[in-house]
């Protein structure tokens, strides 16, 4: 047998398995394609569609409902959270109870009950102060904030405190010792470490937010989805709308996953240097 | 070295003329367990005390209750002359509020067994925290500031470096930056060496002996007994949460009256 160097040749294995699982996937694609492009679907009335004045005015109303909902969704997090670690009792368990009850209910039951208010309460204020109708004030804009928004705070409540818990002893200890006071010390030393554990999951739920926002139709807010419905209701053209309003959530969630990726990079400095290499 | 005020002098929330440091009868309980049995002691400004002791024993925890990272369930402690913790009405402690105690820690640095530096800041951003935020200094004086106690612990070009990219011995440099940039009366050391690879306690070391050369007023928590024999100027034993033996450092390190004091010292050395 000839040991010399010169006379080995490598011979790379041939990965056959893989070869016919991507031919299959191929398949599988080219047919996906050309049963698309087949079907019954009127491709230039999802062109037409896409970019009218009042699908673009559902997208719009979408974002805004997202991002006003989400930011309701944060402040009540973060004061639920802080309430979860007090040492009080009454503040602890309260806020368990507001975690519990809005994670237990559907969104789609709460989004009803919100908007269904009116039938509880006929009139909102404090007595001899101000009163409203309730119906007046319970707008689908408000009814969805509302019902999204409150229970988004339950799931966000957890988030945050994981985030808090996730902060070393030692480093409350550090900034005591400088003089700071407590909301000095949770503002510039705890939360941005507990941001590097709470920004992954708040983005997911950011981007579940943005979907959860078609739920909203079922209150007759005029996002999305039921502006889509709205107009395939008039004319028929159900699949070409339903695919325009697919086709806008698509593009929301991929530019907000660019973004998110953005943020936990700006939040992961210090930590993650060495991770990074 | 000082006096101890009777109890009945102690009855005020200001002492005048009193040392730096004034613990009377301190006790520190943790549910059943008793872990400060009455300290007594005196700390006079400008001077280095060495406090060595067997874990458990309770020192770590009489350094934390100087600057209220635990509160004192007995007796009595002054910084500067002013009682921590509570304000005194006839034969009632209030505990102080938030602000007040923030206040209080201010004037005391501490540095820490795990140096605890803040990992979302830069070595300069972490110096600079603590002035900026709770002195309200100008980011111009306190980077200056920062930039020349960087350079004292010999770190002026690690200043953007985040503490993730330094080693052990180099953060805790930089933590005792971070307490002399509060410009404070008073440094506790709470075992600074004892989290370091042993290649790294001297450079530790080196910068708190040059502190105590600048008559810093200085608490050490320490194993290191030949630092305490050098750079001491009392070193004190515990035990068992009391002050067993208290003096000179050759006295008590190379001749200790108590039988305790020589146990421990002997177990160290071996």
């Amino acid at each position: 047998m000839n040991t010399e160097p010169e006379d080995i040749v490598i011979v790379p294995k041939r990965h056959y398995g893989r070869l016919i699982g991507a031919a299959l996937v191929l398949v599988a694609l080219g047919a996906i394609v050309q049963a698309f492009a087949v079907g019954q679907i009127e491709w230039p009335y999802v062109a037409r569609f896409l970019t009218v004045p009042v699908i673009l005015q559902a997208l719009a109303n979408t974002i805004i409902m997202a991002i006003l909902a989400m930011i309701l969704g944060l402040v009540l997090g973060v004061i639920f959270a802080v309430m979860r670690l007090s040492a009080n009792p009454v503040l602890s368990s309260t806020a368990l109870g507001y975690i519990w009850f809005f994670r237990a209910i559907p969104v789609l039951l709460q989004l009803l009950l919100w908007y269904n208010l009116a039938l509880v309460f006929p009139t909102l204020g404090i007595p001899g102060l101000f009163a409203f109708k309730t119906v007046d004030v319970m707008t689908p804009f408000v009814a969805a904030l509302l019902g999204l928004g409150i229970q988004q705070g339950a799931f966000t409540a957890e988030v945050v405190r994981a985030g808090l818990l996730s902060v070393d002893q030692g480093q409350y200890e550090a900034a005591q010792t400088l003089g700071m006071t407590r909301l000095q010390l949770l503002y510039r030393i705890i939360m941005p470490q507990a941001m590097r554990v709470i920004v992954p999951p708040v983005g997911n739920e950011f981007i579940g937010m943005v979907k959860l926002t078609s739920l909203a139709s079922v209150v007759q807010f005029s996002e999305l989805l039921y502006t889509a419905q709205s107009i395939y209701y008039a004319n028929s053209r159900v699949i070409e709308l339903l695919i325009v309003a697919a086709f806008w959530y698509l593009i929301v969630v991929t530019i907000l996953s660019l973004i998110q990726g953005r943020i936990e990079a700006y939040y992961a400095r210090g930590v993650a240097v060495s991770a990074r290499r | 070295m000082n006096s101890i005020p009777s109890p009945t002098a102690i009855d005020a929330d200001h002492l005048a003329g009193a040392p730096l440091v004034l613990a009377r009868k301190v006790e520190k309980q943790f549910g059943t367990l008793k872990v400060l049995k009455g300290i007594d002691l005196a700390i006079s400004t400008g001077e280095v005390l060495c406090i060595i002791g067997p874990s458990g024993s309770g020192k770590s925890t009489f350094l934390r209750c100087i600057n209220q990272l635990e509160r004192i369930d007995g007796g009595a402690l002054f910084v500067s002359g002013e009682r921590v913790g509570y304000h005194r009405v006839g034969n009632k402690l209030y505990e102080l509020d938030d602000k007040a105690i923030a206040r209080q820690r201010r004037s005391i640095g501490m540095v820490f067994q795990r140096f605890n530096l803040f990992p979302h800041l830069t070595a300069l951003q972490n110096v600079i925290e603590g002035p900026v935020q709770v002195l309200k200094e100008s980011k111009a004086d306190a980077r200056a500031h920062a930039l020349s106690l960087l350079e004292r612990v010999g770190l002026a070009d690690k200043r953007d470096a985040y503490p993730s990219q330094l080693s052990g011995g180099q953060q805790q440099r930089v933590a005792i930056a971070r307490s002399l940039a509060m410009r404070p009366e008073l440094l506790l050391f709470d075992e600074p060496t004892s989290a370091l690879d042993p290649e790294l306690v001297a450079e530790v070391l080196r910068v708190m002996r040059g502190l105590a050369e600048t008559g810093m007023t200085m608490v050490c928590v320490t194993h290191e007994l030949g630092f305490a024999r050098d750079v001491g100027h009392r070193v004190a034993f515990m035990d068992q949460g009391q002050i067993v033996e208290i003096g000179d450092p050759r006295s008590v390190l190379s001749d200790p009256k108590e039988v305790r004091t020589r146990a421990f010292i002997s177990a160290v050395r071996h």
